[in-house]
């Protein structure tokens, strides 16, 4: 079975980690970045998968569950958050939660 | 012996507790720890005193602990007993013990009961430290711990201004002095590697030839020190300001103790002085002068106690004047029997200002005689002795050895001599102002409180004293008694007399008492019998009335040549030029705050793009090497 070469795992990986960082920066939606965050996160974990198959080592896997575990955790709080948010602002625009600025 | 400790370290222990518990202590036990700490140090000087002269050593030395151990420097709580320290042991402890019964009852209705008498003990301890210490370092220790309680009890009514600029005064003008004598200590230290007093003054007999350029330079300094605290010329204008303070406090440091200081310093050192004729001409110079200039003074003032404190400025004028023609002894014996009687009569004005409701113009006295029986006979009595009625009062033997001296002295001249004289004469006639106008005469103030038992007494010991004090000392010329000087010959060297002049000593002290008396009499003249030619003299020359009353113009002199000059400078550098260079560092990190407090805006994306970019710079770094 021929393998795919790695280089294309981590330029998919690098693709998807710079879409999530571009639409963190230019989207004002906190839902939409925080769906942003999570592809970010992905396209870590899929690096870790590609590199942890090249070197034919579990390690990879073990991060990425890692990662899922974090993610799931993190949007758990990430939700609560924006729920008070939009419960305190009535919007979800982030630029609006500056309140709290020094 | 091994008790010498225990003397200083009880008034201490005894502020230490006022300090701490004195405002919650009842009220009845705040005298029993005061008063009673330094009686039980003047019990102890007893018999520490009575064990030394009987063991017949010149000195006894006893070390309580280490202070300081640097650099070749070692001084410790070391205290060092001779005759010299003995009799201003004495003095300080049971002068200071009556004070303190005195003020039991003189400061019982004062809210800071506690407080002054915390004050007054600390006081004692300093003074006690500085004439038993072994070292200069320790003496210096002792010689600014009183400076500072005169500063504090000066200033004990704090809540009025004027109390405050007094004490400030005081303090400040001190201050002049002992960077002089810091100074001295630091020169001596260079010298002889050592502040020991005993080895510096063996040192120095060894090393030094009459008249060297160090000697005087160092003597000069010394002196400097001791006019500053002893309230003489130039530096002699905070002691009347210093009567803002309590009676009991002018009775006891203004007048008894700290400014003798000054004369015991230079006694203590006085092989330096031997060694530096110049120095010591002018000792006698300074002495001279003061004791002319205060006299003076003394004459015009109008309040009780600024007439004694011009007095005392005098009084002390004489010991210097004694100091400087080499007769230690005298000026010692002076020192102690000035301590009497210049106590009493601080007292008993107290006592008469407290019985006329805090009234100080001698003006607005009078007729007390009857009133105030027991003060009028006790102030009778220290008037007299400071006037130096002859035969009868201690103040005759001790002033009358001075003016004997001051002529008759190896170093003694008819300038010094004529200047005693007349300094004489001016004391009996303000000595008699004084009591003509307070006591005699018609009632002018009603007499609203009379004074208890705790107040009487002190003075009869005191008069008591002023009167017999004197018999320890008698002249050649009659009864010839040399237990003062015989007891301080091991530690100061006798006075030695000139030439030819031995016959003659029964004239002088025939002038002396004539002078006394003499002015006594000009003073009922012009005071009791016909107190118009006062009034007339006091028109005739107005201006000088003025002046003398100001103190011949020092103040307006030092404030013309340092404090205006010094407040200008301060105008017109309110900026402080040195500060600009902390103000540009302050406003150098404002800017910067402000430009970091501008990327503080809130908004989540610009946070994200500092991240990113940070996290990008951080990569490309790592992936460059």
């Amino acid at each position: 079975m021929s393998t795919l070469p790695v280089e294309y795992g981590l330029l998919l990986a690098g693709i998807l980690f710079m879409l999530g960082l571009v639409s963190v920066l230019i989207r004002r939606n906190i839902i939409f970045m925080l769906i942003s965050v999570e592809i970010m996160l992905n396209a870590a974990g899929l690096a870790f998968i590609v590199a942890g198959s090249k070197w034919a080592q579990a390690d990879g896997q073990v991060m990425f569950i890692f990662i899922l575990t974090m993610a799931a955790a993190e949007v758990s709080v990430g939700l609560a958050l924006i729920l008070q948010i939009y419960h305190q602002l009535k919007t979800l625009d982030s630029d609006a939660a500056n309140k709290m600025k020094g | 012996m091994g008790l010498l400790w225990l003397i200083p370290t009880l008034p201490f222990a005894g502020a230490c507790l006022l300090v701490l518990f004195g405002t919650r202590l009842p009220k009845r036990l705040v005298p029993v720890i005061g008063a009673g700490s330094v009686g039980l140090s003047a019990l102890i000087t007893f018999f520490v005193g009575f064990d030394f002269i009987s063991s017949g050593l010149p000195s006894f030395q006893i070390k309580a602990w280490q202070w300081i151990e640097v650099a070749g420097l070692s001084t410790g709580f070391t205290f060092y007993l001779d005759a010299l320290s003995l009799v201003f042991i004495f003095v300080i402890t049971f002068v200071g013990f009556l004070i303190h019964v005195y003020s039991s009852e003189f400061m019982v209705d004062d809210e800071g009961y506690a407080r002054f008498f915390a004050y007054l003990n600390l006081f004692v301890a300093s003074m006690l430290i500085l004439v038993l210490a072994n070292s200069l370092a320790l003496m210096y220790l002792g010689w600014e711990g009183v400076g500072l309680c005169s500063y504090l009890l000066i200033g004990f009514w704090y809540t009025e201004e004027k109390n405050g600029y007094a004490a400030r005064k005081a303090f400040i003008i001190t201050r002049v002095g002992d960077t002089a004598l810091a100074v001295g200590l630091f020169w001596l230290f260079q010298e002889f590697n050592t502040l020991d007093i005993q080895e510096i003054s063996l040192q120095a007999a060894a090393t030094w030839t009459i008249g060297s350029e160090t000697a005087v330079i160092i003597a000069f300094l010394l002196l400097g020190g001791a006019v500053g605290k002893s309230a003489q010329l130039p530096l002699q204008t905070w002691l009347p300001d210093a009567m803002a303070g309590p009676s009991p406090v002018s009775a006891l440091i203004h007048a008894a103790t700290m400014v003798t200081a000054g004369v015991y310093l230079i006694t203590r050192m006085h092989v330096v002085f031997e060694l530096a004729p110049l120095a010591q001409t002018a000792v006698g110079i300074v002495g001279a002068l003061t004791l002319l200039l205060a006299g003076f003074s003394a004459l015009t003032q109008w309040d009780l106690k600024r007439v004694l404190a011009y007095s005392t400025i005098s009084q002390i004028g004489y010991m210097f004047l004694a100091l400087g023609v080499g007769a230690w002894s005298a000026s010692i014996f002076h020192f102690m029997i000035h301590a009497f009687f210049k106590a009493l009569l601080f007292l008993a004005a107290g006592a008469v200002i407290m019985s006329l409701h805090h009234e100080h113009d001698m003006f607005k006295m009078g007729g007390l005689k009857n009133k105030l029986p027991v003060i009028y006979w006790t102030f009778l009595i220290g008037a007299a002795s400071l006037a130096a009625l002859p035969l009868i009062t201690a103040g005759f033997y001790s002033k009358d050895q001075i003016l004997w001296l001051a002529w008759a002295g190896v170093n003694g001249n008819i300038w010094f001599f004529l200047c005693a004289l007349l300094g004489a004469l001016i004391t009996s006639v303000y000595t008699g102002r004084m009591v003509f106008i307070t006591f005699f005469g018609e009632e002018k103030t009603h007499v609203s409180h009379h004074p208890g038992k705790a107040i009487t007494i002190p003075l009869i010991i005191l008069a008591f004293l002023s009167l017999f004090g004197g018999f320890i000392e008698l002249p050649h010329t009659f009864g010839h008694v040399t237990v003062f000087s015989d007891l301080l010959s091991p530690v100061i060297p006798a006075t030695v007399l000139r030439e030819g002049v031995q016959s003659s000593e029964w004239i002088v002290q025939l002038i002396a008492a004539m002078v006394a008396l003499a002015g006594v009499y000009v003073a009922y003249v012009f005071y009791l019998k016909k107190p118009v030619l006062a009034d007339q003299a006091k028109a005739a020359a107005p201006g000088t009335h003025q002046f003398w009353l100001e103190g011949w113009g020092f103040d307006k002199l030092y404030n013309l040549l340092f404090v205006k000059p010094f407040v200008y400078l301060s105008s017109i550098n309110k900026q402080d030029f040195i500060d600009s260079f902390y103000d540009g560092l302050v406003s150098v990190a404002g800017v910067f705050h402000t430009i970091l407090a501008a990327t503080q805006n809130g908004r989540l994306r610009w946070y994200v793009l500092g991240i990113v970019i940070g996290a990008m710079l951080i990569l490309s770094l790592a992936l460059l090497d």
